[in-house]
């Protein structure tokens, strides 16, 4: 109980006293929370990109092959479908046909994807929220779209993907298969891609391998593979943008030593004062300890707080162009908010802990002034 | 080399660590060398202020290496998303050498900072320092562990190659290996739960009784609990784990960090540490009792640290007694 | 109660600039007596005061306080010993500014960690014993000479000690109001209070409450009885 009530009476002094030097922690709370604010910033933005990612791929298949030739990825004959199937333990096996369209009205990227379900209404199209928000007006009606022979092919706006991840279907435009071989010029006996699922998970090398014998000039690529080559994309290119803000964070942890090795000498007057009263050196430094509690919990909370509105809501501006490194497709697509107590553990050792480290000598060459200076000055 | 915040933030930490733990290391020399309570010089009143910022620092040190223990382990099982064969902690940490041998230091460190702190906190209630020059004798014998797991933790990371294609918990947890894990996951299961219910019923007989004082000596119950402690990390490795993951044959003790179990491994892994810290300890403070400066300071130590190690004891066998109860899964 | 043998205070031991405040001091204080140190400036009054109350340690010799040997215990003890022996009423008062008087008043309770209703009622007390209540919420800067002076008397007393310690406390003041602080000292000395006072004023030698005078020179003692020589 009475420890309690010590941690609160000195809680309360600091609290006091930092008040009443508002202007001096002023200052450094603002860096504080602004360094917080971008390291915190390029955590949530690369977890919420991966996270997106994923959810990306959740309902892609297992595996895509692909035709190659002279290097490049080209149209893969139907009938490579028909070898696969042969294969055991391969299921749903599948020719998927799409592109991509280059709108010069807009100067943007749209993905074409033949969807099934619109074959029986050829002429009509459904469209991802990205692509509705290039189009003029509310009430969309048709869609012109220059097919490869230069004439150009009018759609009607059938409907307007659900976002459930923007990333997904932002620049999406679904058609009939008629629509897209003839906008393409695609013969009848080629498809883009083969999509394929294995039934156990174990044999995903041995199919592909086998793919690979049977279809010499072929590509198969493991859903496996592409989360994985992301997240690793992703993560070394926060890793790269912590290691160029490191500098800024050494410039903070300078501040904050400096802050607090170069006490003003009101500050080493009232220490002195506190310790000629019958305050003891480790009870300055458990003043210190809620000094840097206060500080610390809130610029985290500050910086946090900010970072997620910068993410989440405006779309991180000011990291997009590097993180991202998507085509200039989504203009304005937003992440879905997720935080978990590991990114908030790894922001905590990344700033908090240097901080307090930091301030561990400063703060422990105020605490052991001598008592009998006072009787001094 | 990978680079992403976690493992960047796990590096710059420990090169911090270590710095003050040497700069701490070079006050302990100092101190041992030239400690003189009787004097009243000047640079006997320095030493003593020096106490003061070693004592903060280990603690803060402490306090963010457990935080460290187990934003590694979290970030090892991050990574199996980019290892190939990795499905989590177990695999990535099997990618080198290195990997487990950071978590063992790790774990180590926390133990003997811990034990530290205690005998620290004892004696700074000794009116004449008792244990000065062994305390900051045993910090030149800890702080070494500190340095080597900061450099083994950078090897790992430095050493990681994304293309190596890993095996996991699969395969490294099975009775056909050969070598520790294999063996221990091999236990019959009657004994491995014999031991683990009879080290904790024990441990509980044991703490009472030197809580009451019918047991003078610390030693039996301190011995009973690192037993206790021994016997839940293989009980948990070759028997609980499997009512966590409702399968006969997954023995990984790191898939229960993840989400899929709710995260349920912290709170286990948090009591286990707790125990394994605290346990120990006891054992400490049985010479310290005989000397006469600690006679009135150590019994109430004593008190709070059974109860603390019971505690923790407690709440490991509470969560896996539950989930050995309310499984779906059950052993035949 | 405070008995000191043979003590010696050495600044800056082994430097060139070394120098020894005090040397070869014995002294006895005893309780409910008021003890004046007297000496010109430099003699070592202050340094004296600051072994006695625990302030700092001798480089040698040996100091009992309640037959308690302070000089080789660890600075926590010691600190311990000081919050619950001493009160201090340092020469410019040292208010902590930007804090109301109650706040300053209690401050020297805080590590103890008692209750802050209990503290605070105690504080209002003592500040309605020294006829300050109407200010206990004034900020301690806006304080009147004489106000910061019994502000700084109510906080040497928070922590009920068995001695005042005052260093020079009427430098400060005008005559009036040194008289008014001797009056008070001689109410708390009434009360069993202990009290030292280093002082080179004149109007405190003369003042009727003092029972024993020590007179300081260079760091020595020259002499010391219940007489006051002027
Ligand atoms: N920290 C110090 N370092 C060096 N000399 C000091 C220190 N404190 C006091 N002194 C010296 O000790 C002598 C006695 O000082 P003090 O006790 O303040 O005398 P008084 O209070 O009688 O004026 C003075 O000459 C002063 O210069
Ligand atoms: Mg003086």
């Amino acid at each position: 109980m009475r420890w309690i009530e010590k941690q609160r009476n000195i809680l309360d002094f600091t609290l006091g006293s930092l008040l009443r030097r508002r202007g001096k922690s002023l200052a450094l709370l603002i860096v504080y929370s602004l360094v917080i604010f971008m390291l915190a910033s390029v955590i949530f933005f690369t977890h919420a990109i991966k996270k997106e990612a994923a959810v990306v791929l959740e309902g892609a298949p297992e595996m895509i092959v692909q035709r190659l030739i002279a290097g490049r990825h080209d149209l893969i004959p139907k009938s490579y479908a028909d070898t696969i199937r042969e294969i055991k333990g391969v299921y749903a096996v599948n020719g998927r046909l799409w592109g991509y369209y280059y709108d010069p009205t807009n100067g943007a990227n749209y993905t074409l994807m033949v969807d099934s379900d619109l074959n029986d209404t050829a002429g009509s199209i459904v469209i991802g929220k990205g692509v509705a928000r290039n189009l003029p007006g509310d009430n969309y009606g048709a869609i012109p779209l220059k097919a490869s022979d230069g004439s150009y092919l009018f759609l009607k706006v059938g409907g307007i993907l659900p976002a459930e991840s923007e990333l997904v279907s932002a620049d999406l435009i679904l058609m009939s298969e008629k629509d897209f071989r003839r906008m393409f010029g695609i013969p009848d006996e080629y498809v883009t891609d083969i999509t394929l699922q294995v039934r156990n998970p174990k044999e995903y090398t041995t199919v592909a391998t086998k793919i690979s014998q049977l279809l010499p000039d072929s590509r198969p690529i493991l859903k496996e593979e592409i989360l994985r080559t992301y997240d690793a994309v992703f993560d070394w290119r926060a890793g790269i943008l912590i290691v160029i803000l490191l500098g800024s964070i050494l410039a903070f942890l300078i501040l904050a030593w400096d802050r607090s090795a170069g006490l003003s000498v009101e500050e080493k007057h009232e220490t002195g004062i506190l310790k000629a009263l019958g305050w003891e050196t480790s009870d300055i430094l458990l003043m210190k300890f809620w000094e840097g509690v206060a500080i610390s919990l809130t610029s985290f909370l500050v910086g946090i707080l900010a970072a997620y509105v910068h993410v989440f809501f405006f779309a991180s501006g000011l990291f997009e162009p590097v993180l991202k490194g998507w085509s200039v497709l989504y203009p304005e697509f937003r992440l879905t908010p997720f935080i978990d107590g590991y990114q908030v553990a790894t922001l905590f050792l990344l700033t908090v802990v240097p901080f307090t480290i930091a301030t561990i000598i400063p703060a422990w060459r105020t605490a052991t002034i001598d008592p009998d200076t006072m009787m001094r000055t | 080399m990978l680079v992403n915040p976690p493992i960047l933030a796990l590096l710059i930490f420990s090169a911090l660590a270590s710095a003050m733990l040497l700069y701490s290391c070079v006050y302990g020399i100092r101190i041992i060398k030239g400690w003189n309570i009787k004097s009243g010089s000047e640079y006997q009143l320095s030493l003593e202020r020096r106490t003061y910022l070693i004592s903060t620092i280990i603690n803060y040190v402490f306090v963010f290496q457990l935080l460290s223990f187990f934003v590694f382990i979290y970030t090892a099982d991050q990574l199996h998303t980019v290892f190939a064969g990795a499905m989590c902690a177990a695999g990535t940490l099997n990618l080198n050498e290195w990997g487990y041998r950071t978590v063992l230091l790790k774990f180590l460190t926390c133990v003997f900072s811990g034990v530290w702190l205690l005998i620290n906190y004892v004696d700074n209630r000794g009116y004449d320092y008792p244990l000065i020059k062994k305390k900051y004798g045993l910090l030149l014998l800890i702080a070494p562990f500190a340095l080597i797991e900061g450099v083994v933790q950078g090897l790992y990371f430095f050493g990681l190659e994304p293309d190596v294609i890993t095996s996991c918990c699969g395969t490294l947890f099975t009775s056909e290996n050969e070598g520790i894990t294999a063996g221990i996951v091999s236990l019959p299961r009657l004994l491995v739960q014999g031991a683990f219910f009879g080290t904790l019923a024990l441990t509980v007989l044991l703490g009472i009784a030197h809580l009451r004082r019918r047991i003078l000596r610390g030693y039996p119950f301190a011995l009973s609990s690192i037993a206790a402690s021994a016997a839940s990390a293989v009980a948990f490795m070759s028997v609980i784990c499997l009512f966590f993951y409702e399968s006969p044959l997954h023995h990984c003790p790191f898939c229960v960090l993840q989400k899929g179990y709710g995260y349920i491994g912290y709170p286990i892994y948090f009591s286990f540490l707790a125990a394994a810290v605290s346990g120990p300890a006891i054992a400490v403070l049985d010479p310290l009792n005989r000397i006469e400066s600690l006679k009135t300071v150590v019994p109430s130590v004593r008190k709070r640290l059974i109860w603390l190690t019971l505690g923790a004891h407690s709440l490991f066998a509470g969560i896996t007694i539950y989930e050995m109860i309310f499984s779906k899964f059950q052993l035949q | 109660m405070i008995e000191l043998k043979d003590v010696r205070k050495v600044y800056n031991a082994g430097k060139p600039s070394e120098f020894v405040a005090l040397d070869g001091i014995d002294l006895s204080l005893e309780a409910g007596r008021v003890t004046v140190l007297k000496g010109p400036s430099g003699s070592g009054k202050t340094t004296l005061l600051s072994l006695l109350g625990c302030m700092a340690r001798p480089t040698a010799g040996r100091i009992h306080v309640f037959g308690r040997e302070i000089t080789s215990l660890p600075e926590r003890f010691l600190t311990e010993v000081r919050r619950k022996t001493f009160g201090f009423i340092f020469q410019q008062f040292q208010l902590i500014k930007g804090m109301t008087a109650i706040e300053n008043v209690m401050i020297p309770a805080y590590p103890s960690g008692e209750r802050r209703a209990e503290l605070k009622a105690r504080a209002e007390k003592l500040l309605e014993m020294l006829n300050l209540s109407h200010r206990a919420e004034a900020n301690a800067e806006w304080l009147s000479g004489g106000e910061a002076q019994r502000v700084a008397i109510a906080r040497a007393l928070i922590n009920n000690p068995a001695v005042i310690i005052a260093d020079e406390p009427t430098a400060h003041l005008d005559t009036k109001l040194a008289r008014e602080f001797m009056e008070i000292i001689e109410n708390l000395n009434g009360g069993g209070m202990t009290v030292l006072i280093a002082s080179h004023d004149p109007l405190i030698h003369e003042s009727p409450g003092v029972d024993h005078v020590v007179t300081l020179k260079d760091g020595r003692i020259v002499s010391q009885g219940a007489f006051q020589c002027s």
